[in-house]
């Protein structure tokens, strides 16, 4: 046998990676330790999802090699990898959700008898695993019925029944309440006890901070640092991913005014029918919503926009009560709203830049007989492609080529078109890279600055602290607290967002 | 644009090789008009299909409410001696209301369209047999002059050759079809709901009325064709008249470019989609050596062939562009 403590488990070295001119990976270099939790970090684009893809088989580098226990490998196929014991576990769930937890678990490799199923050993067998990720469920339950948080600890269990000795996880919490990241993270830490390897991508620098014993850091394809236990701090992998010192999150002024701009008055929602809700956000005022997934958050943004009708309640925009609450009404009143799926809810993937931005406003500038202005669009969409700076080729390039930043800021420019009094976003920086994040803090600033009441909904905790004039925390469909901007800490969300009492309620409209 | 010239080029190339094969009978006046008359009666119908194709729907009952019609304009105006003018309202309205009525059962009652359709495309039928009897319906030689609207011609100066009337009708049509579906607000918002229904919606788009509407333009116009399908023929068998006919506009309306995912196509697509649909028929029956009840057989292999040419060009395409987009990245 190898001597371990001297050639690292897993090797790759000078993996390079081009795309018909792009150069994704260059001369990347990656080194794992048996049993320990490696994290890989980088900007969207930074080459991480290529690196992974070649260590999973499914992608071939174009030179470089990889060695597991000092001997190199071949990996041409996903096949070649899984015997190797390395196992990718996508972002997107691969589970079959109309099948049964076990019939997942051996789906492609059902152990047989005579030819027919043998789902006496499939149940037994997917107990074992289920065990190992700590679920205590039975192997018959549909996956459909499970929440995400266990399908994806499922998917781990599939990953452990064919003997992976490498978990490859790709942004595992993008979907996951807090309770359960934690519960994600104590079984990442009974694996790793177990011995098993880890490799984590993940873009919630926290959850590296917590469970990541060492760091690889990519920055444009190439290798952009690398951190040991004791260097692991948010400020050092947030410098390293961007090649500069970005001292603080994001700070803003507060512009907030004393007129309301949008009240909402005993809404139910459908989904929590027994809770009405009210609320206020003034102009100028940036009012953020935390809570854990499934709080009801997103349905109350949805009610507010009319998008879902809501069962009773009251909506006032600028002192102007909504006759109807509808999706039409609620947009000509002035508001707009930035969806939290925008490729399904937000955008037309296959049409450019200016038929996405240009598709609300449609009817507001019509010509006479219903025919569309054309020519206002078309400036509608330069002006807002400039201004916020999206990169597009021409604007009938198919926005679904765009990067996911670029993607969110064609929504923003969509609804800026429409020049809205009250805008509504949900989770705006999900999936964008930290340069986009940015220019979308700056935005929304930008918004507020010039009057425009923000309700956004997040579920990044330093996104919630630092943007937010005032933090309403959401618990099982109610408004459990607010926040003023310097009572907001991460503890006291939590506190709420688990169904905990305010520590120290604040009285609205003292919060400045 | 790219789309119009490859249907065009099929079209050139059956009609060239038609003319290679079958000669003069071709290109004499009497084939070319009918075989020009024909191809617009079924333009008029596959642009009434585009439409809801374009929302990502589909209408069963063309065939259907084309028998509707085709027999009920001669029953009522032989049978019972309705005034010319009230008939044609009547068959109008018939016509706006099962367009409304599948769109309402659509959008509100939130079925599937091919459900809806699909029991219109039974309903209307037997409904038809059922009003008339199975009794085949005719003009018994009367109503000359409403009946050129269909088979009467207008001569091209200079020419032999003229104009059939229906092929006029079909450009008024046409003309109106791209006016909406490209210059109007409506038409842009049924591309959009095509493409992403969900999207359009949170757009403040009322997509429920832009489905409605355009399952009211194929009514309409398969109303429209029915018409000029009787008026034309003279006659209507309840049993068979317009069977199939939905089959042929669909067709019609995808070989010209419409994707059954909705979203994509063009009304000079579909006009020469449909138009290719009827050379085919025309060329089995000149040519010896096809046998006529091949018909069926031949038309699915081109249009198999015509959609699977389409695939292939555009996923070359989006390849192509997936690379020019990464360049510039």
């Amino acid at each position: 046998m190898t001597d371990h403590s001297a050639i690292p488990f897993l090797q790759a070295r000078g993996l390079t990676k081009r795309f018909s001119g792009v150069t994704a990976l260059d001369n990347v270099s990656l080194s794992v330790e048996r049993g320990e939790v490696h994290a890989v970090i980088g900007e969207n684009g930074a080459g991480k999802s290529t690196l992974m893809k070649i260590l999973a088989g499914v992608q071939q580098q174009d030179n470089g090699e990889i060695l597991l226990d000092g001997a190199p490998v071949k990996l041409n196929g996903v096949n070649q990898a899984l015997n190797q014991g390395i196992a990718l576990i996508h972002q997107e769930l691969n589970l079959a959700d109309n099948l049964e937890v076990g019939a997942n678990i051996f789906l492609g490799r059902e152990p047989k008898t005579c030819g027919f199923l043998n789902s006496k050993r499939i149940h037994r067998e997917a107990s074992q695993f289920l065990s190992m990720v700590g679920l205590e469920i039975n192997p018959r339950t549909l996956v459909g019925s499970l929440t995400i948080g266990v399908q994806q600890m499922v998917e781990i269990a599939k990953a452990l029944s064919v003997n992976a000795r490498i978990l490859i996880m790709d942004e595992p919490t993008s979907s996951l309440s807090q309770t359960e990241t934690e519960e994600l993270f104590r079984v990442i830490a009974n694996l790793k006890a177990q011995g098993v390897t880890i490799i984590y991508i993940s873009h919630r620098l926290f959850e590296i901070e917590t469970i990541a014993d060492r760091v690889t850091i990519l920055r444009d394809g190439k290798n952009a640092g690398r951190l040991s236990k004791d260097e692991i701090s948010h400020d050092a992998m947030v410098e390293a991913m961007v090649g500069r010192d970005i001292s603080k999150f994001y700070a803003r002024k507060s512009y907030a005014k004393n007129t309301a701009q949008l009240e909402v008055k005993s809404l139910r929602t459908q989904s929590w029918p027994q809770h009405t809700i009210d609320l206020e956000v003034r102009a100028g005022e940036m009012v953020g919503i935390a809570g854990l997934v499934g709080a009801g958050r997103t349905e109350l943004l949805r009610a507010i926009f009319g998008i879902d009708k809501a069962l009773s309640g009251s909506i006032t925009v600028s002192g102007q009560k909504l006759t109807n609450l509808n999706c039409r009404t609620a947009i000509n009143a002035g508001i707009a709203m930035v969806p939290e799926d925008r490729k399904n809810e937000g955008l037309i993937l296959e049409t450019g830049t200016r038929n996405n931005i240009g598709l609300p406003g449609l009817d507001r500038h019509r010509k006479a007989w219903l025919f569309a202005n054309s020519g206002h669009e078309k400036a509608d969409s330069e002006r807002f492609t400039r201004e916020m700076r999206i990169k597009t080729s021409n604007d009938s390039q198919q926005v679904r080529y765009l990067s996911g930043g670029n993607q969110q800021k064609v929504v923003i420019g969509k609804w800026l078109s429409m020049n809205p009094t009250v805008l509504l976003l949900d989770e705006p920086t999900r999936g964008v890279d930290i340069g986009a994040k940015q220019e979308i803090y700056r935005l929304m600033e930008e918004l507020a600055a010039q009057g425009v009441a923000i309700l956004f909904v997040s579920s990044e905790m330093e996104e919630v602290i630092s943007m937010s004039d005032r933090v309403l925390v959401m618990h099982e469909g109610r408004i459990a607290g607010e926040l003023s901007r310097n009572d907001a800490s991460e503890e006291a969300i939590m506190h709420l967002a688990t169904g905990g009492r305010a520590a120290h309620p604040t009285e609205p409209k003292e919060d400045q | 644009m790219k789309k119009i010239l490859g249907i065009l080029g099929l079209l050139i190339f059956i009609c060239l090789a038609t003319w290679t094969m079958a000669e003069e009978s071709f290109i004499s006046p009497f084939n070319t008009q009918n075989l020009i008359r024909r191809s617009a009666e079924f333009g008029i119908i596959s642009i009434g299909a585009a439409f809801v194709i374009i929302t990502a729907g589909i209408d069963l009952s063309i065939g259907s409410v084309i028998c509707l019609v085709g027999c009920l304009l001669p029953w009522m105006l032989v049978e019972r001696q309705i005034p010319v003018p009230l008939a044609l309202l009547l068959i109008a309205g018939i016509s706006l209301a099962i367009g409304l009525s599948h769109g309402l059962l659509i959008t509100k009652a939130k079925l599937q369209p091919f459900v809806v359709t699909l029991c219109g495309l039974l309903f209307y039928r037997g409904l038809t047999r059922g009003i008339v009897h199975d009794q085949t319906q005719g003009f018994k030689g009367g109503f000359s002059e409403l009946r050129t609207l269909a088979t009467g011609q207008v001569p091209i100066p200079g020419t032999d050759y003229n104009l059939p009337n229906p092929c006029l009708i079909l450009m008024g049509v046409a003309t109106l079809a791209i006016i909406l579906l490209n210059f109007t607000v409506y038409g842009r918002y049924m591309l959009a709901i095509g493409r992403n229904e969900t999207a359009a919606r949170f757009s403040g788009i009322n997509t429920d009325r832009v489905i409605i509407l355009a399952y009211v333009i194929c009514a309409l116009l398969s109303g429209l064709g029915g018409m000029i399908f009787v008026l034309d023929i003279g006659s209507a068998q309840p049993v068979d008249f317009g069977n199939f006919y939905e089959l042929y506009a669909i067709a019609g309306a995808v070989l010209g470019g419409c994707s059954l995912r909705g979203g994509e196509g063009t009304i000079i697509g579909v006009v020469i989609g449909a138009a290719v649909m009827q050379v085919l028929r025309n060329t089995i029956t000149l040519v010896d050596h096809i046998p006529t009840n091949i018909e069926y057989a031949v038309i699915g292999a081109v249009i198999l062939g015509g959609v699977m040419t389409d695939a292939l060009v555009k996923r070359f395409a989006a390849k192509r562009l997936a690379r020019t987009a990464k360049n510039t990245d």
